[in-house]
């Protein structure tokens, strides 16, 4: 069952084939089988995942089922979920229960998708490995001595392992690209404002974005769809009609125009990984896709810039976390001062602490100029980078990461090495536009990922080209071995 | 770039971090190299570049002035470390 695309399942459900509660107990049963190798969730839901599940039956029954009425998911534990543990990860919010739940909780639930668990993750979603989780470190599927990447790398391990047909992620920086890309999975990051941030704890708020991560273009459209549109709760949600990103994949891309930033293919990539995508390309020609080179001379520039905005948003957000209202509260306190220093200390690990200084340092007095502002104008060159390349192309292709998964431990120490492992990544968050990842084939056995980018609001357009590549390939349908 | 370990405690400080104080030079080496790092925006011209806070040019919206988020003052103070009387609690701050 576990093989099906959510279409097949939704089929199976409609046709009674077999029931939402016999399906989420199928994942369930895989979830306490396979679970203890991955590390993929840190909370499991079982109880509520059944309730949701009969629901959805008594709808089946009723004539009411929407498309993703009685498949599973799992949710990233980034967002708000009322009454259960919503812990990012973190030591600060370990015993915290949500006291409402996000968007696109809501939307889920109501769309009649049982929720299976909560995801594990780098600690408020800072880390490219998954190994900055207070929860420990999640195993890649396809090598349980790699990282699955990160931050969402439980979301990713979860799905590749076929523990759940789809999860929700969330991606400031590559965090959900990059991680789909280290597991053979298809992952979305749409717009940014085109899906509600409410209720999903805030790390760089002009970057973070929510998605989808899946097995293919296919089943990515269907939830994506069901996740988007309008807010009035998000102040940066954007009021606009959701296209209909299931409709269109069918869609021939003969003339589709892709452009290739030729920085994204210099020195730096995997020859292997990069041998891959070429290939990618030739079947995308075979599709009737005409290629033409293009430039986005900043994007060296874009890891820099990063660290500047995103640590200097994410040490805003995070002063929130006092030791006051809700989170750890440190134990040996004894005045305010301490409660904060104290509870703040102990609560945050080193990566999160670091990003917290780096943010604190740039936008403090004397160097705001220099690093913060000087950040937010190269910002804006590479903003300008797209909009060129866009008067000439409708998408852009290039690797979503330098190299296949790595060793558990390989940059832990080296924070600079694995920031540079979102090089290609996170100039789509700079710039807000929709980007995502699918497998372009294998080097050793290890899935590789190409990235499309689109122009803002275009996610119909990129999906509608992942999902014809994957109907001329089938990379996407091979599941490691041990979880088959 | 490169920070002392001073410089770091008065960050973390200024962050309302207490750091371990073994953490303290592993900080200062690595946030000079992070430092190092986004040196290189300085390489980048940026005369009459205008700084880009955000991607969407969007302006805040307003909404009718009506009373519209329910009262979940209980629900919030269900997960505080400490409440009393619908307040929460912390360490005498004012003698």
């Amino acid at each position: 069952m576990h093989k099906l695309s959510i279409k097949q399942l939704s089929e199976g459900l409609r046709a009674k084939q077999f029931s939402s509660r016999e399906l989420t107990q199928f994942y369930l049963e895989r979830i306490s089988r396979y679970e203890p190798s991955l590390n993929s969730l840190i909370t499991t839901t079982a109880e509520r995942a059944l309730a949701q599940a009969d629901a959805a039956d008594a709808a089946i029954a009723a004539g009411n089922a929407g498309p993703l009425t009685g498949v599973p998911l799992i949710q990233k534990d980034i967002f708000c979920t009322r009454g259960v543990r919503t812990s990012c990860a973190s030591k600060m919010l370990d015993r915290f229960i949500a006291p409402y739940d996000a968007t696109i909780v809501e939307k889920l639930d109501a769309a009649g998708m049982p929720m299976l668990g909560k995801a594990n993750m780098d600690e408020f979603a800072m880390g490219s490995s998954n190994e900055t989780s207070w929860y420990g470190a999640v195993k890649n599927p396809w090598d349980l001595e790699r990282v699955p990447g990160g931050s969402s790398g439980g979301s990713v391990a979860a799905v590749a392992a076929g523990l759940a047909p789809v999860a929700t992620a969330t991606d400031t920086g590559g965090s959900i690209r990059q991680p789909a890309a280290l597991t053979n999975l298809t992952g979305i990051k749409p717009t940014y404002g085109r899906v509600s941030r409410y209720g999903m704890i805030a790390f760089a708020s002009s970057l973070d974005q929510a998605g989808v991560v899946a097995r293919s273009a296919e089943d990515a459209a269907v939830v994506l769809q069901a996740m988007s549109g309008f807010d009035p709760r998000d102040s940066t949600s954007v009021d606009r009609p959701v296209e209909d990103y299931v409709a269109t994949l069918d869609r021939p891309i003969k003339g589709l125009r892709i452009g290739l930033p030729k920085e994204y293919f210099a020195d730096g990539l995997a020859p292997s990984s990069r041998q891959r995508i070429e290939q990618a390309i030739e079947v995308f020609k075979t599709l009737g896709a005409t290629f033409t080179e293009v430039s986005l001379p900043n994007s060296p520039l874009s890891v820099p810039t990063y660290y500047v905005v995103a640590p200097a948003e994410a040490s805003s957000n995070l002063s929130r976390f006092d030791g006051v209202r809700y989170g750890h509260r440190s134990e040996s306190a004894r005045t305010l001062e301490e409660i904060y220093k104290r509870s703040r200390g102990e609560g945050f690990g080193a990566e999160v602490q670091r990003r917290i200084m780096i943010g604190t340092y740039v936008l403090s007095h004397g160097y705001y100029d220099a690093y913060y502002l000087q950040a937010q104008k190269v910002r804006r060159l590479i903003f300008d980078d797209f909009k060129r390349a866009f008067e000439s192309c409708d998408l852009l292709l290039g690797p979503t990461a330098t190299d296949v998964a790595f060793k558990l431990g390989t940059n832990v120490d080296d924070p600079v090495a694995m920031y540079l492992n979102d090089i290609y990544t996170i100039a789509a968050n700079l710039a807000g536009i929709p980007a995502m990842s699918l497998s372009c084939g294998f080097v050793d056995g290890l899935p590789v990922g190409m990235q499309l980018m689109g122009n803002f609001f275009d996610e119909a357009r990129m999906l509608n080209a992942a999902h014809q590549y994957q109907q001329a390939t089938d990379f996407h349908r091979q599941l490691p071995k041990g979880f088959e | 770039m490169s920070l002392t370990a001073d410089q770091i405690r008065q960050v973390a400080h200024l962050a309302r971090l207490e750091l371990k104080p073994e953490m303290t030079d592993a900080y200062a080496r690595q946030l000079s190299n992070i430092m190092a790092m986004v040196g290189q925006l300085s390489n980048a011209d940026t005369a009459n570049v205008s700084p880009m806070a955000h991607p969407l040019d969007m302006h805040q919206r307003l909404r009718l002035d009506a009373v519209t988020a329910p009262n979940l003052r209980e629900a919030f103070q269900a997960i505080a470390p400490a409440t009393e009387n619908g307040l929460y609690l912390v360490p005498k701050v004012i003698e």
